[in-house]
């Protein structure tokens, strides 16, 4: 990597904006991944996360602002585009009825790569996906999570520096999303610049940098420390043998107490902002075999307080 | 603790020995467990460790090759239809009817079930209420946001009162708020007497659930409380407990 290069990102939106007939898919999206870094894009189904991919890959026209791959505009130059990035659509078209080997090499004739690195890229792809005693199934017959990897192999044939990949393990077990976790690791540390999409918030502990998808908008984007350190709220964990005694009593007196009451199984977690608040739900509890501690919010936890902060100001 | 409960005729579903071979494959090998009534419930495992196989033969869709699985006291062998009719099932691929309004969906799953017309309307008019979904009563499905149109569908799979409810990977998804939501409904359906059957991949709704069994190659290889599963395998996290025990 030159110098000169190393100050251009290589991937960079600036301001992009897409409207679908009166719905904004995308309103004003700006980041930057760089060079050996995972960004996440996290977010639900209709965050726009899939349209902003698909414009930088220029397969659509932004309505306003820009794309540029390693410094070159995707629109004007779309050239640039086939040549850096490799693109994982959701659902990635393999060829079921041709093996693994014969899927590679058909990526490799479309994008013109010459015979003899064909071959060691090939090979390269085979090891690191840990797919080569397949090389000769056929693609039909993987299994879910192996699918998933000679989907990712095909993208790679061409050694793009940029690969954008949406939600690549979407419906494939914990197992097997480990290692495909494990491969876009190795490929951020060979120098690659990633942009993930992912529904799940737990994914995004495993990125360098988010951005925290809705309605077309990053709510907030960081690293992931950085944006549970923006979390301005408090959060009390309260746990114990009379946890539905507890819940009856909580969720009966939110609105009056202020705070979000959330179960997830026998623990409940209790929103809030000041010591006022938790000496009330305290004494709430009094009496019942509870105890409380504080604990830090997660991802998910910052990405719901902003939805409800986005919905208060709307 | 919950092996005793279960045991009694209380649980609401029990398999003993249930397996299912499709030609030399065997798809489920002799797997035991029960879920007693009101439980929450969650069925994990890796891709094509059983699970769906073992789903279809709970719902009385699929005959199992031996042993057997009673649900909501039916067996499965032998009272395929008696168990179709007392189970609710609903799935990320969820079938609503894009054409009819949120209320009219509800109609139509009455009419399925064969409730009386007035008991699919103040079984509709109730769940639109609960589902927090009056005000899209009148919309079309296909023009709601997806939280929505996943409470529509849950509501569409509890109008016949099953006693057992079978979700499958219910939250794909949908945005953090609206999994709350749907979260709450579960707990809800479950505290009313519900029993109710989760699958996920997703290890943070593992530890939703009050007991949790993880499949791998037809086998049933752990069962018990995400608490007690993460201290049995030293696990600070359900992924980590599923990486444990699954064999690579």
């Amino acid at each position: 990597m030159t110098s000169a290069a190393s100050t251009i990102p290589h991937l960079r939106f600036a301001g992009v904006r897409k409207s679908y007939g009166g719905t904004s898919a995308v309103a004003g999206l700006s980041l930057d991944a760089n060079a050996g870094e995972i960004f996440g894009l996290i977010g639900p189904d209709g965050a726009g996360k899939t349209t902003a991919m698909r414009i930088a890959c220029a397969l659509l026209l932004p309505d306003a602002g820009t794309v540029a791959m390693l410094g070159h505009d995707v629109v004007t130059s779309p050239q640039s585009v086939k040549r850096h990035v490799g693109y994982m659509p959701q659902r990635f078209s393999l060829y079921g009825d041709l093996t693994v080997a014969e899927n590679i090499r058909f990526f490799a004739d479309m994008y013109d790569v010459p015979s003899a690195q064909r071959r060691e890229q090939e090979e390269r792809l085979m090891q690191f996906s840990r797919l080569a005693p397949f090389r000769g199934r056929r693609a039909a017959q993987l299994s879910g999570g192996m699918k998933q990897k000679l989907a990712l192999s095909c993208t790679l044939i061409h050694t793009p520096e940029v690969l954008i990949l949406d939600e690549p393990t979407t419906g494939v077990d914990p197992l097997s999303r480990q290692e495909f976790w494990a491969i876009l690791k190795q490929l951020a540390a060979d120098g690659h610049a990633l942009l993930v999409s992912t529904p799940y918030m737990d994914e995004a502990e495993l990125c360098d940098r988010v951005a925290l998808m809705h309605h077309g908008q990053a709510l907030a984007a960081g690293t992931p420390g950085e944006i549970k350190a923006g979390f301005t709220r408090r959060l009390l964990e309260i746990t114990g043998q009379d946890a539905l005694t507890a819940l009856r009593r909580l969720t009966q007196k939110r609105n009056e107490l202020a705070v979000s009451v959330n179960r997830f199984g026998d623990r409940i977690h209790i929103v809030y902002d000041e010591d006022r608040q938790r000496e009330n739900v305290l004494s709430l509890l009094r009496g019942l075999d509870m105890s409380a501690r504080h604990v830090e919010p997660d991802i998910e936890d910052v990405f719901v307080e902003r939805m409800e902060r986005e919905e208060r100001t709307a | 603790m919950s092996e005793s409960s279960a045991a009694s005729d209380g649980c609401a579903v029990r398999a003993t020995q249930l397996t299912r071979r499709f030609g030399d494959f065997t798809a489920v090998d002799g797997v035991d467990f029960a879920v007693s009534t009101g439980e929450v419930f969650g069925f994990l495992g890796a891709n094509g460790a059983g699970k769906t196989t073992v789903i279809r033969m709970l719902c009385g869709l699929l005959a199992p090759s031996a042993g057997e699985a009673r649900v909501a006291g039916f067996s499965v062998n032998r009272q395929p239809d008696a168990v179709k009719r007392h189970i609710g099932y609903m799935s990320q691929k969820f079938s609503l009817y894009g054409d009819l309004t949120v209320g009219e969906n509800l109609q139509l799953y009455g009419g399925v079930y064969g409730l009386k017309r007035h008991d699919a309307e103040d079984r509709g008019r109730e769940l639109l209420s609960r589902l927090d979904l009056e005000q899209a009563a009148d919309r079309l499905p296909t023009a709601l946001p997806l939280g929505f149109r996943q409470r529509l569908a849950l509501g569409c799979a509890v109008l016949h009162r099953p006693r057992i409810l079978f979700l499958d990977e219910p939250t794909g998804g949908v945005d953090p708020v609206a999994r709350r939501k749907f979260w709450d409904l579960i707990y809800e359906l479950a505290d009313g007497g519900a029993t109710v059957f989760v699958t996920t991949h997703y290890m943070d709704e593992a530890e939703y659930c009050g007991r949790v069994s993880i499949m791998d190659r037809g086998r049933i290889v752990a069962l018990d409380t995400p608490d007690e599963l993460k201290k049995q395998n030293g696990a600070r996290t359900m992924q980590d407990v599923f990486l444990k025990v699954i064999r690579p």
